[in-house]
């Protein structure tokens, strides 16, 4: 059985129609890399995999481990172990990073039936993750994501991740913003995460960040449908070509 | 803020009706006749063994309460009260000042340990030291709390009396601060708000049967918290403290009450007084949790508190801080207020306020800058959910001589669902042109963003709404005594419950 | 506290006897003023009680009740023509309005442009029905200042623009006391602004110092859906005049509303506006500035309703305050059940010159619709004295820099004026203020 399966996926906002039939299958131990112009539908397909309200779906199927997604609430997803690294932080003033941290981590272990993680445990793995990640003491007790720069907040998605260690980790232009430092620090601690139990969809504009994330599968996204699937080479051949060749007519703001 | 899962948890052993200091407490209790009257007045302060002056003083007070009528202004709504159907007067049967915690009633004992708060000295004295935990703020082993303890209409316990004997510290009942300091309790009862002040204050100052009484001598700090338990436990009772706490030059006090009652059908009666007094450089902070009973979800009985604080920085370069959260009772008219008479002088108001189901707050503060370079802060966070109404209602003013004051006001609200009101109402008057005067306020509702994030990251709805609002009220829960911070996120959880969704 | 039955004073008996004699001869709308005289009668003259009227208690503040003021004269009329408001050569069509009553025989209808009918009030009720001018906003509906308003409204216009008409010129409503003795005015003003119309209103107050007379004016506006309505108020009153003035607007869908009120003249003047935004999506700017000496008294009283979704508004209002003058300002912001979207913001300071002047101000926010964006924002205070060190520091005098920062102050109010040429006539009035403090 696949990880994730995606049939016929049918998505509309506000009566607009994003998503127009989208397939996609993801299997363990597969990075796959999701390309496509803007409005193609990129980050409406992280939302709607994470749960997002306001985004109808009007057609189709998303099975994750055979399980209907869709029928369930974000932090049922969350706990079954999908993660979505935001391409916009929220900020959550007043409530400290590190608070922050410990209540998902044990509110997914609680809902898997799992023991809650022992103060000293959990800071242990905290300083692990966030010192591969060149994460500070300071910016774990500032309030979430409040007064980070664009680089501190996709930093502090990935040692979510790393801390959370997801089944399907989908990640959201997570290299927009990043300068090429923080573009490896990125990449590395994602690519830790690699193993053949869980699988990982990267959402990008750019080919840039597939030079450290090498991905298995490459697709391309236009106008609310996988139009195109190849190996790591589609991903070079994009960023020489551009996506004129599957955009026949502009397409409306995602 | 690990608290937003025991929270939780807490919260769902809490049956239907979410209020978990419901119960009651069944003890045998000599009441005063129905109804209110001379006769009632005199009652009361022959139980109190008080001083002829002190029945006097009572009686001016009622006989001025009979000429005057409940303030309209506020925005809250409830039927005519009928105040000769109510005790105003109600005590354990066969009750002595008790010598030791043995002659204490042991239901009275198991209420209070129900409601979690340590009464033993044994137990109070051993504190409960918590482990410190790494990246936390705000967490601290616990400090030991010395308690009044009031049980309807009187005190049923005071702990740490010896040790704060040693210091000079005066912490007792004010029924009993009557009989042994007379002279102290003359000298400033009535002091900070005159005994025909409004019209729930006047009715305090003729029926009120007991409350705490504090005195710290020149130059003392407080060894320890000081903190009083209100429990409203008899039907039909109306509850009247009154607490007086002086801070003589140069002295410091840290004060917190906490206040519950049991869950009933009917509307209680609480209308509470207090008096602070700071003198030169002394300094006073009094915190409140309160969490009487709210009414059940259709808005169904619930506890109506009036209430009138007012602090009064008599002294030079004194300082009064009040620190409220306020979550229970039906409705909640309490204005907390720093008159700042002494040069240089400071006035704090920090609140949080919570309302759901169909409670109705009106609160807020008055900063009176009298004195030279007097300053003053206020910060409140309304939080409204469910069909309440919240309002945030506040008078800041200088005073022609008042130079060089100043004021900063923040007032935010915060909104969930769409069937709550919450308004905001300040006054500032300013009288000379040294003063600076500054007020903000943002109403706006709690951020879907927000939510969705924390439950991507596996909160439940509940877990995220409490997680976010805890952030929204964090800058008023620091100015909570450490003891009480984690009490306080938890109760807030508590009272958000049924709010989303 | 017992119930206080107030006795009536004398401004209230002379305001009944006034009604007594005058009433038969009031021209038109009699139900609707005896409805209205009748609210004064049971509630009196508002005082200090009347929360609304908290800062400024009519009752103290207006002893006595002036006799009803009589029409001018045709050769009164004619020598106020050249009426400025101190707007100096502003292009605009001036309509004199003298003690209340619009100069005899005006009519402009159809004549100068086919988009826009000017009328006079009284001719104008005579045929069509009254629920314009009984279509008034909630909050002012039991305000005591419309209802004397209504029930001894003398005259004034009604100002009707076509369905998407543009009018380029500027229109002046110039109300002026011309009486040598002291008197009462009422005059009533109404403005149709139709769906996708265009006008720019100036509204001027008038009157000579040292005569102790009392204004008492309304204004109704209706904008349309799409409408764009600016209107001005500029507030120069004689200096021991008292001066009512009611702004009462309903503003329809997707309209564009700003409003400024300048006020530097009167002993007491209280400023009301009552704003209703009953359609989707409009953007209204409201604005104030008032700059007070003496022992003026000035108040701004000011209830925002936004009773439909996605509107916005945004309040600025600016005091300045000297000698023993006295500044309030209240402002509501209302969000009703169901106006989802609204983005409202209130700001107001007062600059406080004097050691003796006095600031209140009370921004109330009163919510019942959670997606929303409000807020407010006040301050009281006197010149930033690092500000005026810098400028002294640079060689400027301490007037003079005491000048530059007051102008600045009131100029982020003034901004907000769209017509250029209406709003550097405000600024030149703000210098000449500034000039005459010395």
């Amino acid at each position: 059985m696949s990880l994730l399966e995606i049939k016929n996926l049918h998505v509309e906002i506000d009566g607009k129609k994003i998503l127009n039939g989208l397939d996609l299958t993801v299997n363990a131990g597969e990075v796959h890399a999701i390309m496509g112009p803007n409005g193609s539908g990129k980050s409406t397909l992280a939302y709607v995999l994470a749960g997002k309200a306001d985004y109808e779906v009007t057609d189709g199927q998303v099975l994750f481990d055979g399980e209907d997604v869709l029928a369930m609430e974000p932090d049922e997803r969350a706990a079954k172990g999908v993660f979505l690294a935001f391409q916009y932080p929220i900020e959550i003033p007043g409530v400290a990073t590190m608070t922050f941290l410990r209540t998902a981590l044990n509110a997914q272990r609680k809902k898997r039936g799992e023991a809650e993680l022992t103060t000293p445990e959990f800071m242990k793995r905290v300083r692990e993750a966030s010192g591969k990640l060149s994460i500070s003491q300071d910016m774990l007790r500032r309030a979430v994501n409040v007064g980070f720069s664009g680089g501190e907040k996709k930093r502090n998605e990935i040692l979510q991740m790393a801390l959370l260690e997801p089944r399907l980790a989908v990640l959201d232009e997570t290299d927009s913003g990043l300068d090429i430092d923080a573009l490896k620090i990125v990449a590395d601690g994602v690519n830790r995460l690699r193993s053949p139990e869980r699988a990982t969809i990267v959402i990008t504009h750019y080919q840039r960040l597939l030079d450290y994330i090498v991905p298995d599968i490459v697709h391309v996204l236009s106008k609310g449908r996988i139009v195109k699937t190849g190996g790591k080479e589609l991903a070079l051949e994009l960023e020489a070509s551009g996506y004129a060749q599957f955009q026949e007519a502009p397409v409306a703001a995602e | 803020m690990p608290a937003v899962q025991e929270t939780v948890d807490q919260v769902r052993r809490i049956d239907v009706d979410q209020y978990k200091y419901g119960f009651e407490t069944t003890i045998s209790s000599e009441k005063a006749p129905k109804g209110l009257s001379e006769d009632t007045v005199r009652f009361i302060s022959a139980k109190k063994d008080e001083p002829a002056w002190m029945l006097e003083w009572r009686l001016d007070a009622y006989r001025r309460w009979l000429t005057m009528r409940e303030p309209q202004w506020a925005r809250v709504k409830y039927g005519p009260i009928d105040y000769q159907d109510a005790y105003y007067y109600s005590a354990p049967t066969n009750f002595k000042a008790p010598k030791s915690l043995d002659d204490i009633d042991p239901e009275i004992l198991k209420t209070y340990e129900k409601l979690g708060i340590p009464l033993r000295e044994r137990e109070a004295l051993l504190g409960i030291v918590r482990e410190p935990v790494e990246g936390e703020e705000g967490e601290a082993p616990r400090n030991r709390v010395a308690v009044d303890a009031v049980f309807d209409s009187v005190s049923v316990a005071t702990t740490f009396k010896e040790e704060l004997k040693r210091a000079g510290v005066i912490f007792m009942p004010i029924s009993e601060a009557l009989r042994e300091h007379p002279e102290l309790v003359r000298k400033y009862l009535g002091t900070v708000v005159p005994v025909s002040d409004n019209f729930f204050a006047t009715l305090n100052a003729a029926v009120f049967s007991d409350g705490s009484f504090v005195y710290v001598p020149p130059g003392v700090r407080c060894p320890m918290e000081l903190s009083t338990y209100f429990r409203i436990n008899e039907k039909n009772t109306g509850q009247f403290e009154r607490t007086l706490i002086i801070a003589d030059k140069g002295a410091y006090v840290s004060y917190l009450e906490g206040c519950t009652a049991p869950t009933r059908d009917e509307n209680q009666l609480h209308a509470a007084v207090v008096e602070l007094i700071a003198l030169d450089d002394a300094e006073i902070k009094y915190s409140t949790i309160q969490n009487w009973y709210p009414g059940d979800a259709n808005g169904k009985g619930g506890v109506y508190n009036f209430v009138t604080k007012r602090g009064d920085c008599r002294g030079a370069n004194s300082k009064i801080s009040w620190t409220q959260l306020e979550t229970g009772s039906a409705i909640t008219w309490k204005y907390p207020s720093c008159i700042l008479r002494g040069d240089g002088s400071r006035g704090e108001f920090y609140s949080i306020a919570i309302s759901n189901g169909h409670q109705q707050v009106d609160s807020g503060t008055k900063m009176l800058h009298l004195g030279k370079n007097t300053t003053s802060r206020i910060i409140s966070k309304g939080i409204a959910a469910g069909h309440s109404q919240n309002t945030y209602r506040g008078l800041v003013s200088s005073h022609r001589k008042a130079k060089g004051a100043r004021n900063f006001t923040n007032c935010d609200s915060l909104l969930i669902g769409n069937k709550c009101g919450a308004h905001t109402v300040p006054y500032i008057e300013a009288k000379n042109s040294s003063t600076v005067f500054e007020h903000e306020a943002t109403t706006s509702k709690i951020s879907e963003d927000m939510l969705f994030y924390c439950r991507q990251r596996g909160l439940t709805a509940e877990e995220a709404t409490a997680l976010v609002v805890n952030g929204f009220v964090k800058d008023v829960l620091q100015q909570l005594p450490m003891e009480f911070a984690v009490e306080a996120q938890k109760l807030i959880s508590v009272s958000l419950e049924g709010s989303v969704g | 506290m017992a119930e206080l039955t107030l006795m009536k004073n004398a401004a209230e008996q002379q305001l009944a006897a006034e009604w007594t004699a005058a009433k038969a001869k009031l021209p038109g709308a009699a139900p609707l003023r005896a409805a209205a005289f009748e609210t004064f009668a049971k509630a009196g003259l508002p005082h200090r009680r009347v929360e609304e009227w908290k800062y400024t208690d009519l009752r103290a503040l207006m002893r006595e009740a002036k006799p009803l003021a009589v029409r001018p004269d045709a050769a009164a009329f004619a020598t106020l023509g050249e009426t400025d408001a101190g707007l100096g050569d502003l292009d605009a069509r001036r309509i004199v309005i003298a003690d209340g009553y619009l100069a005899p025989g005006w009519t402009d209808l159809n004549e100068s442009d086919p988009g826009i009918t000017i009328v006079e009030l009284m001719a104008w009720l005579g045929e069509a029905d009254l629920f314009r001018l009984n279509s008034i906003p909630d909050a002012a509906r039991k305000d005591i200042a419309v209802s004397l308003n209504t029930a001894f409204m003398t005259g004034g216009v009604v100002i009707h623009v076509r369905k998407d008409a543009c009018i380029e010129r500027p229109i002046h409503l110039a109300h002026v006391f011309s009486g040598k003795t002291a008197a009462a005015i009422y005059p009533r003003s109404i403005v149709i602004v139709e769906p996708g119309a265009r006008l720019m209103l100036i509204e001027s107050h008038e009157g000579p110092d040292g005569i102790d007379y009392q204004a008492n004016t309304a204004l109704q506006i209706f904008a349309g859906d799409g409408a764009h309505v600016d209107h001005v108020k500029v507030t120069r009153e004689g200096d021991t005049a008292l001066h009512i003035s009611s702004l009462m607007a309903d503003v329809g869908a997707h309209a564009r509303f700003n409003t400024f009120g300048y006020t530097t003249g009167g002993g007491v003047v209280r400023n009301q506006l009552f704003l209703r935004f009953g359609g989707e999506g409009t953007v209204a700017n409201i604005r104030g500035a008032t700059l007070l000496k003496g022992r003026q008294h000035a108040d701004t009283t000011l209830v925002v309703d936004h009773a439909a979704a996605g509107c916005q508004s945004r309040e600025v209002f600016k005091s300045v305050l000297d000698d023993e003058s006295r500044g309030i300002f209240q402002g509501k912001i209302v969000v009703r059940p169901g106006a989802q979207k609204t983005d409202a913001k209130m700001a107001s300071h007062a600059l406080m010159l004097s050691d003796e002047a006095e600031a209140d101000n009370k921004p109330e926010l009163e919510i019942f619709a959670d997606d929303v964006q409000c807020g407010h924002g006040a301050t009281a205070g006197d010149l930033d004295e690092d500000l005026l060190f810098y400028l002294r520091a640079r060689g400027i005098p301490s007037a003079e820099a005491e000048a530059l920062l007051i102008q600045a102050f009131v100029g982020e109010a003034i901004e907000g004026v769209e017509h250029a040429g209406l709003r550097e006539a405000l600024i030149e009035a703000v210098q000449a203020w500034l000039k005459a403090r010395g």
